[in-house]
């Protein structure tokens, strides 16, 4: 029995000699929403990358829905939505979706339905057949949410999904997330909105490639004494540069 | 089956991109059209010529700058020698009738060969006329000698009352005159016919140079797009195998390549009736090979490319000197290091493959070892682009 979708022991990460990674560890329990926090730059895409196996990690280990990474099989039980849209602007996203549905080896029989259904979530029915050249940045960032859902993973792994969508958008977004939670999927999401934090069931604090802290965000706020994740947040930003201060 | 769907892809899209299309498509015929009337001239090679038999006026007529001359026994037989020795042509003698056998590959060397030819001989009647001129003229002058004692003679005999009328001793020496040696020519080709051009030969090297062009970069910009615009790391976040990506880009592209060379061949020969010896189907076996390389060199050369203009640098270095050592300019002609450098271009030995077809009417075993060779850049730059992409995926 699986208890943690996702298993991050001890990584660390250099670009060059710029460490990314500092020793980081993360734990997914199944049927959990976790959100991975931290200003642009601190790493969480990196960290992202080397769950997934798409990055060469120094050390450390992970372990994916019970399997170590990097394992090509697994993929196909992760939906990924990367930080940057990765669309065939030339394609309709119909076509962008179905050659993605293909790559993940939904049966042919089921292609049209998963595709309808992805496309609902996201409230894409009515533009699917147009050419993504002509979509919204908006639209595009559902679009690979769509891409992401298509298969029906058990495993989500989400870089930014909300950044440039609508208030409203984002509300309905959440709302299928906490369905799909329900249905006993794990999500792990990456964001730099700190009030987006409060959705999920657990928060990891990320700063220059150290987990500054790890819980739920009630916990978070009573160890730092503070009414918002975003003043954990800052607290934990000063904490962490006195003590480079004192060293 | 997911290179099935990456092929499918790669063809929508490109089906989508019309200008990319029309570029493929439409430029080599545009390229070739210009060429054919470009180049239906010829340049200044030397040309060489094997002779047996030939008399020495002849061949000393022949000689001029754009030929050589080197001798053979009698018993050599053209066909033999010409290929042996890269002859441009051969020539015989049999009594007056001069037999002429080109070997026609480069038909600018023939038309060297005819020239030669038609001046020397044109230069010996000339001189037999010069020769024959004088020859009268000294006859003239001897009867009129002749003429005079004669006269003397007559009036000798007038005063004498001689009987005995003029032995004419000038006659025998006006039949002694030669008359102008003229000789006949026949001539065979042993590839083409005499009305090949320039063109001719150029045109199957071209063939392989516009497949190779066109793919290396279209499929080289194409992978570079999908490395800049993200979507390789999210193809790479599926399932996918590497090898499975690029085998998708191989058929997707090779198709197309495929679609262009029937295209250009077809307007080459019924368009401007070009002589083609061989096998069209080898013709079209050898540009797909090309096509292969040109992809997965492409493929590979894009991962040194951040960007379209990137990628464009790359023409002066990669293509551009394939066309020096295509075969468009006799390699065997070039300095004994330019020919070894020639070795380690796949357009080398495509060139060959197709004049060898095209010209020679060579067969798939005349061809194999360039074919084979083709294999071989493929697999190779095939190969390190699979462990290329490793840098975006470990697995």
């Amino acid at each position: 029995m699986v208890t943690n979708t996702i298993d991050v022991r001890g990584v660390a990460k250099k670009f060059g000699s710029n460490p990314v990674l500092k020793k980081i560890s993360l734990q997914l329990p199944v049927g959990q929403i976790m959100g991975l926090i931290g200003p642009s730059g601190a790493g969480k895409t990196t960290l992202v990358k080397a769950i997934l196996g798409m990055e060469k990690v120094d050390a450390g280990t992970t372990t994916v829905l019970g399997t170590p990474m990097p394992n090509r099989k697994v993929m196909q039980r992760i939906g990924y939505m990367a930080q940057s849209d990765a669309l065939y602007e030339d394609l309709t996203a119909r076509e962008n979706i179905r050659f993605f549905a293909e790559l993940m080896s939904v049966p042919k029989q089921d292609l049209a339905d998963a595709i309808a259904h992805a496309a609902q979530v996201v409230n894409l029915n009515d533009a699917l057949d147009r050419r993504v050249s002509a979509y919204s940045g908006g639209m595009k960032r559902r679009l690979s949410l769509a891409i992401a859902l298509v298969q029906d993973p058990e495993l989500l792994i989400l870089d930014e999904p909300t950044v440039g969508i609508d208030p409203e958008l984002r509300q309905q977004i959440w709302a299928e997330l906490y369905q799909l939670k329900s249905q006993g999927k794990s999500i792990l999401v990456t964001t730099h909105v700190m009030d987006e934090a409060e959705h999920c069931d657990y928060l990891m604090l990320i700063r220059e490639g150290i987990a500054l802290a790890q819980g739920t965000p009630a916990q978070l706020e009573k160890d730092y004494d503070v009414a918002t994740i975003e003043q954990v947040f800052l607290k934990a930003g000063r904490l962490q540069d006195e003590s480079h201060r004192n060293l | 089956m997911r290179v099935i769907a990456i092929f499918k892809r790669v063809l929508r899209e490109m089906i989508r991109d019309k200008r990319t299309l029309a570029l493929m498509f439409l430029a080599p015929l545009f390229i070739l059209t210009l060429m054919y009337f470009l180049f239906n001239t010829s340049s200044d090679t030397v040309a060489k010529i094997g002779v047996s038999r030939v008399d020495t006026t002849v061949v000393k007529a022949i000689k001029n700058k754009h030929v050589k001359i080197t001798h053979y026994s009698a018993n050599a037989t053209a066909k033999e020698k010409v290929r042996e020795d890269n002859l441009a042509a051969f020539i015989k003698q049999k009594n007056g009738k001069l037999t002429v056998t080109y070997q026609n590959s480069q038909p600018s060397d023939s038309a060297l060969v005819r020239q030669a030819l038609q001046g020397g001989l044109t230069k010996i009647k000339v001189q037999a006329l010069a020769a024959a001129t004088q020859a009268q003229k000294k006859a003239l002058q001897q009867q009129a000698k002749v003429l005079k004692t004669l006269v003397a003679q007559q009036q000798k005999v007038a005063v004498a009352q001689g009987a005995k009328a003029g032995a004419t001793p000038g006659q025998s020496q006006q039949t002694k005159l030669k008359a102008p040696k003229t000789y006949s020519i026949t001539s065979h080709y042993l590839y083409g016919s005499s009305d090949s051009t320039f063109f001719d030969t150029f045109l199957p090297i071209l063939l392989g140079f516009f497949v190779f062009f066109f793919v290396f970069l279209i499929s080289g910009i194409s992978l570079l797009n999908e490395r800049t615009t993200g979507t390789l790391t999210r193809l790479l976040a599926t399932p996918i195998r590497r090898g499975e990506i690029i085998t998708g880009y191989l058929m997707g592209y090779g198709l197309f390549a495929l679609v262009q060379t029937v295209i250009t061949v077809t307007f080459a020969l019924t368009v401007f009736q070009i002589h083609m010896i061989g096998s069209v189907w080898l013709i079209l076996l050898i540009n797909f090979l090309l096509a292969l390389v040109a992809l997965s060199m492409g493929i590979f050369v894009s991962t040194f490319a951040n960007s379209e203009f990137q990628m464009m640098q790359f023409i002066p270095i990669l293509v551009i000197p394939q066309v020096f050592f295509s075969g468009l300019i006799p390699v065997d002609q070039m300095a004994n290091w330019l020919q070894w450098i020639a070795h380690i271009f796949p357009l080398y030995y495509g060139g060959n493959a197709l004049m060898n077809v095209a010209t020679r009417g060579v067969g798939f075993a005349g061809i194999a070892g360039e074919l084979g060779i083709l294999i071989l850049f493929a697999v190779l730059f095939t190969v390190l682009n699979v462990v290329g992409m490793k840098r975006y995926r470990r697995v």
